[in-house]
């Protein structure tokens, strides 16, 4: 019971179910179960990215070329697109993955083999890679009429009820759980963060371990890429310009901590998730979405201050008489 | 059993010449990179060696050169503040929402500093009251402030500041000596004197190496690293000041994106990400090394994202590049 | 277990493992475990296990390891011995796939082996056992038992429920008595120990390294792992002991190998072997006495604590110390000396309580505010806690200085040289100037760092959480010697310590605590080591008896 408690994740599922009913006893068609798998699809991308994040900064890294990655896939593959419209969308979902994967490991590199601080490395490639997107593009947008009717429509889709965008998501979290908590590689990817000295008498190699995490993450954003791309139907130098930070956003929401090696699957996508509820509910509660980016800040700093709180250590338990209480 | 009276050994001061370890450093490596620049730069535009061209450099990096410089600070002592950028949007907005309420241009500047230094006492409150990691509470309040800039501002523009308050980013001390350069260079030396000519200095330093053993040698951690943050903040209020009298406007948008350059500003001066090291030198050098890069390709006609790429592979390689060095000699050793 | 047990331990039924549990351990072994079991004892003892033969190892500046040689044996333990710096550490990195040697040969059964990453090491069967328990805090047990061997199910991937059981059955025959599934972070140091040996048995090791496995253990705790070490010695595990303890090198190790400045300069049988003979090859000179004795006046009550109380920590904790003595604290480990000391220095902030220091009450809010009133405090975790790493010598020592060596906020340098070398020296600080990197030091000068910097100071009223945890002999007999100047200058010496014949040799009187409780303040005037021990552990006179 006392774990249960505890649970941050429960919790966070909570607050996501507050605001919902808030929302709803004003305005009931907020429940309904079409605009919740809107908001669901709508978040899906987020969620995804939240994931890849999440494996760096389990590493006790950052990666803050997480959007520009994703702008530049996104525009490699609407540029391809358009040229080549022949191309079978899976092939071009499979070279977005690719590309992502990649420019993550050129992060990943800078950090294994040269042993540059992660945030350093990824700040620099945070620029590069966008000034790539307007290098290939020279500046000129990739537009809906330019792209082909498939690279459109694979995401809008249908399937067993649930839009594709929304499988990508499902199927992307499931494989992602997986690997994270039955694999040796996923195992590594905490052992690292939560002790790296540790790690390294146990045999793991750390430097290889954060290589994998930043691939993962490069992964998941170019195939985000597509994604954006094929949802907003436009590709340009400006495409998720900022995002890296909503990305870690979630994360810090659900409660991943910043420090490495602590953070849940289910704690990612629900801190995406509550980010998709509010932002869905502000104009659907009439308050204007300029709002949107203070809620955000406010709910990064009430979630750390929640989460700190959990974390903080008590002290030791010394006394018989503390036992059980603290 | 050694006896320890008698030991007549003398333990010198330093054995290394510290006049070689000043050509060995990061700071004169800085400097040819900076020469280097400026040599390709002349070269590669007419336009480029002209008193008013170059003048027109300290407008590209003084503003983020003066948060550097604090940032530089924070960051020696193990912390960050991303939220900078963002300060800045909030000091302009209400700068821009105390004219509408007919604030002179002194009042005009109290409110951008004033502002400045509440934000960063907010931060710094968040961070040694409520002991959370600054990376996650800058980024918090990063939102946070443009946040509510947002929400004052929507997609409107504060317009029409008195003639007076746009000398403080336009205008000129002497000759095409910009009052934003001077400024910058007063602080420069400020900041130098205080990070390597005192007592607070020293902490800081302590501080970054090992925050733990520095409280229990009796250093105040916690105070110090909030007198950072609000010093963080008050440059950010002074750019502020600088940035909306240079533009004449105030957008929720302004500054976007400056957290960015001035922390790649403070890393390519040779302040090391994880604390403990660096010099104020080393971060005007980066400072004018970007201002430079800004320079030369703007005269180039290359659009400022492209330059973005040039700024980022410079951190990169300035930072590989030793490691490599490093790597290599101990190969063949 | 045919090492006789000092009178005044407690009776093995308070170890946590039995004779009973080496049958079942042996039970757990598979069918193949037994046979090889069975071919090892049937072969020559006298051939090593593992061999190091003319290893060297350099890094910029420093000769780590020059041609040195080792070998160690099933089911014996070999002690390798010597002072910090010696090259200990180094030779576990080797072996462990850490470092790489830059000459030398090591063999395994006879034939020669690489290890060139630290996964290499653990297939050839080496595990080690470290000084500082490098485990992992937010990973259950079973996992850290498991991380990088873990059970695997049909498709791959990991099988969490075997995994338990299995852990859950390693610990079970260690009489551990840890849940599997339980994070690590709720375990004590002493069990976070079993938890690493249960580590060890799961992935079959023949060698097993341990690196100062006492340093942080209370005395019955080591009571405990020796008899966890003659289990692994049944088991025929080939066992690398290092320590710095003569008293536990002689009641467990069969052979000892003595490191010193890099170069092995001794080895052979224990049993065969004086102490004596032992200290003289680690430090290259004889060492007579250990404990210097002193004669201090005592003066009047200096600090007076009364009542100190914390919700978790430790209840009603009252004592004075006087001019010129050195009060003693003795206790388990995680006794709550520590937390009490940090406590009068303004680290934590007690509940209820009150602290008089000479005559005027005090609260200290912060270790800043201790040091102003004249309280000093040398933390036990000299490197986390101490020293400044990666700063010079100078920095470090005139860090709580700089109000003193500055004028009006402004550094003076040459001011700072000057206190530096002043106090440095009086401890005979080894170093090559007083601008050297204080991460470059060995432990026992980083010690004598951290005491010159307190010193500096002016203090009325210092606290040294155990001072002499692992450091060298050499630097251990200058801190004793050393505290014994201070007294007899007037100061006022707290010492923590979980070293019995250190608490004997050198205090006046001594406080035992007991889960976060004082039990009782002695004189030490013929102190007996059975008293300390028994009240230390809570033990009643007649089950001792």
């Amino acid at each position: 019971m006392n774990r249960l408690l505890r649970n941050r994740e429960l919790w966070l599922a909570l607050a996501i179910l507050a605001v919902l009913v808030l929302v709803t006893t004003r305005f009931p068609r907020f429940a309904q179960p079409s605009n919740l798998l809107t908001i669901f699809n709508d978040t899906s991308i987020l969620m995804m990215l939240a994931l890849g994040q999440m494996a760096v900064i389990l590493t006790r890294s950052i990666d803050l070329s997480m959007a520009s990655n994703l702008a530049l896939t996104g525009m490699i593959v609407a540029m391809t697109n358009a040229a080549f419209p022949a191309i079978p969308i899976p092939l071009l979902i499979a070279g977005c993955v690719v590309v992502g994967a990649a420019l993550g490991a050129f992060n990943g590199i800078l950090v294994w083999k040269l042993d540059i601080p992660p945030i350093v490395v990824t700040l620099g490639t945070l620029t590069i890679f966008r000034g790539l997107v307007f290098v290939i593009s020279g500046g000129a947008w990739v537009n809906a009429a330019q792209m082909s009717e498939d690279f459109i429509q694979l995401q809008r889709g249908y399937f067993l009820g649930l839009p594709v965008l929304s499988w990508f998501a499902i199927v992307v979290a499931v494989l992602f759980y997986l690997f994270m908590t039955r694999t040796q590689q996923g195992r590594a990817i905490y052992a690292i963060g939560v002790n790296p000295v540790a790690a390294v008498y146990t045999g793991i190699n750390v430097g290889r371990t954060k290589f994998l995490a930043f691939v993962i993450s490069g992964a998941i954003s170019g195939l985000a890429g597509y994604l954006w791309i094929s949802r907003y139907v436009i590709a340009s130098v400006e495409v998720a310009s900022g995002y890296e930070l909503t990305i870690i956003a979630a994360c810090v929401i659900g409660g991943v901590s910043i420090a490495g090696g602590s953070g849940t699957v289910a704690g990612a996508l629900l801190g995406a998730l509550f980010l998709g509820v509010v932002n869905n509910a502000l104009p659907v509660i009439g308050v204007s979405p300029f709002w949107q980016m203070a809620i955000s800040g406010a709910a990064i700093l009430l979630a750390v201050v929640l989460n700190a709180r959990g974390e903080r250590r008590k002290g030791r338990v010394i006394l018989k008489k503390a036992e059980g209480v603290a | 059993m050694t006896d320890l009276a008698s030991t007549g050994r003398r333990l010198p001061d330093r054995l290394d010449n510290p006049l070689k370890s000043a050509v060995m450093s990061w700071e004169s490596l800085l400097v040819l990179v900076a020469l280097g620049i400026f040599i390709a730069n002349s070269f590669a535009s007419p336009y480029f060696l002209n008193a008013w061209s170059l003048s027109d450099l300290t407008f590209n990096f003084a503003e983020k050169g003066l948060i550097a410089l604090a940032m530089a600070l924070v960051i020696i002592t193990g912390e960050i503040d991303l939220s900078v950028a963002s300060i800045i949007a909030l000091a302009s907005t209400l700068m821009g929402l105390a004219l509408q309420y007919g604030a002179d241009t002194p009042t005009l500047v109290a409110v951008g500093v004033g502002v400045g230094i509440l934000c960063g006492a907010f931060n710094g409150w968040l961070v040694t009251g409520l002991k959370l990691p600054s990376i996650v509470v800058t980024i918090g309040t990063m939102s946070l402030f443009r946040g509510v800039a947002f929400i004052i501002l929507g997609d409107q523009s504060f317009k029409g500041y008195p003639k007076d308050f746009a000398w403080f980013g336009q205008g000129y001390v002497w000759w095409v000596i910009s009052f934003e350069l001077v400024l910058f260079l007063v602080a420069a030396v400020v900041f130098y004197i205080l990070l390597h000519r005192t007592n607070f200095g020293r902490r800081v330093y302590a501080i970054g190496n090992n925050p733990t053993a520095a409280q229990f040698s009796g250093v105040r951690v916690d105070r110090i690293k909030f007198v950072l943050f609000c010093l963080t903040g008050l440059m950010s209020g002074i750019a502020a000041v600088l940035l909306t009298a240079r533009l004449g406007s105030t957008r929720p948008s302004i500054a976007q994106g400056f957290e960015l350059d001035v922390i790649t500003m403070v890393v390519l001066g040779g302040v090391s990400i994880l604390g403990g090291a660096g010099s104020i030198i080393g971060v005007v050098l980066a400072a004018l090394i970007i201002g430079l890069v800004t320079l030369g390709l703007g005269l180039l006609n290359v659009p400022g994202i492209v330059m973005s790429i040039f700024t980022g592979t410079l951190l990169i390689v300035v930072i590989a590049l030793p490691i490599l060095w490093r790597m290599m000699r101990e190969r063949r050793a | 277990m045919g090492a006789s047990v000092p009178a005044y331990l407690p009776n093995l039924s308070t170890a946590p493992c039995g004779w009973s549990m080496m049958a079942s351990l042996c039970l757990k072994l598979p069918a193949s475990g037994a046979a090889t079991l069975w071919k090892d004892r049937r072969s020559n003892m006298t051939e090593p296990v593992l061999t190091l033969s003319g290893i060297s190892k350099s890094f910029p500046g420093v000769r780590a390891l020059h041609d040195v040689s080792l070998e160690l044996y099933a089911g014996e333990v070999t002690a390798l011995i010597g002072e910090n710096g010696a090259g200990k550490s180094t030779l576990v990195k080797i072996l462990t796939g850490i470092y790489q040697p830059d000459a030398g040969e090591i063999r395994r059964n006879g034939q020669a082996i690489q290890l060139p990453t630290a996964h290499s090491a653990s297939e050839h069967g080496i595990t080690a056992i470290h000084q500082e328990t490098v485990l992992f805090d937010e990973l259950s047990v079973a996992e850290n038992i498991y991380l990088g061997h873990a059970p695997r199910n049909r498709f791959g991937m990991i099988d969490w429920k075997k995994m338990r059981h299995e852990a859950q059955l390693t610990l079970d025959s260690m009489a551990a008595g840890i849940d599997a599934g339980a994070p690590l972070k709720e375990l004590g140091i002493a069990k976070k120990h079993l938890v690493a040996v249960a580590r060890a048995l799961s992935v079959d090791a023949q060698v097993v390294i341990m690196d100062e496995p006492t340093a942080a253990l209370s005395q019955k705790e080591i009571e405990d792992l020796y008899v966890l070490i003659e289990l692994l010695k049944e088991d025929r595990k080939a066992i690398l002991f290092i320590s710095h303890k003569f008293d536990e090198i002689y009641r467990i190790a069969d052979r000892y190998t003595v490191f010193r400045d890099g170069e092995m300069v001794g080895k052979g049988l224990i049993k065969e072997t004086p102490q004596s003979d032992i200290v003289r090859m680690m430090v290259g000179r004889s060492v007579d006495q250990i404990f210097p004795k002193r004669e201090t006046a005592i003066g009047e009550t200096v600090l007076e604590v009364s009542g100190l109380s914390h919700p978790t920590e430790f209840h009603d904790v009252s004592f004075a110390v006087r001019k010129g003595e050195i009060l003693g604290f003795y206790g388990l480990v995680g006794a709550g000396r520590s937390e009490v000391m940090q406590a009068i220095f303004g680290m934590t902030r007690p509940s209820s309580g009150a602290m008089v220091l000479d005559g005027k009450t005090i609260a200290p809010r912060s270790p800043a505010d201790a040091v102003e009133v004249g309280i000093v405090y040398v933390p036990e975790e000299r490197g986390k806690q101490g020293v400044i790493t990666g700063e010079p010598i100078f920095k470090n020592v005139s860090l709580p200085s700089l109000g003193k060596t500055s004028r009006s906020g402004f550094l003076r340098m040459a001011e700072e040289f000057s206190l530096s070398r002043t106090y440095t020296e009086r401890l005979d600080l080894r170093a090559s100037s007083l601008s050297q990197n204080v991460s470059t030091l060995s432990g026992g000068n980083q010690q004598k760092v951290v005491i010159a910097k307190w010193l500096a100071t002016l203090p009325k009223v210092i606290i040294l959480d155990e001072p002499t945890k692992g450091i060298d002999i050499g630097s251990k007999a200058a801190v004793h010697e050393f505290m014994g100047e201070l007294v007899a200058q007037g100061l006022s010496v707290i010492m923590v310590s979980s070293e019995l014949p250190e608490v004997l040799g050198m205090s006046d009187r001594v406080v035992v605590m007991r889960e976060g409780l004082v039990v009782d303040t002695l004189v030490n005037d013929g102190l007996a080591p059975e008293t300390l021990v028994r009240l230390a552990a809570g033990i009643v006179e007649e089950q001792a008896a």
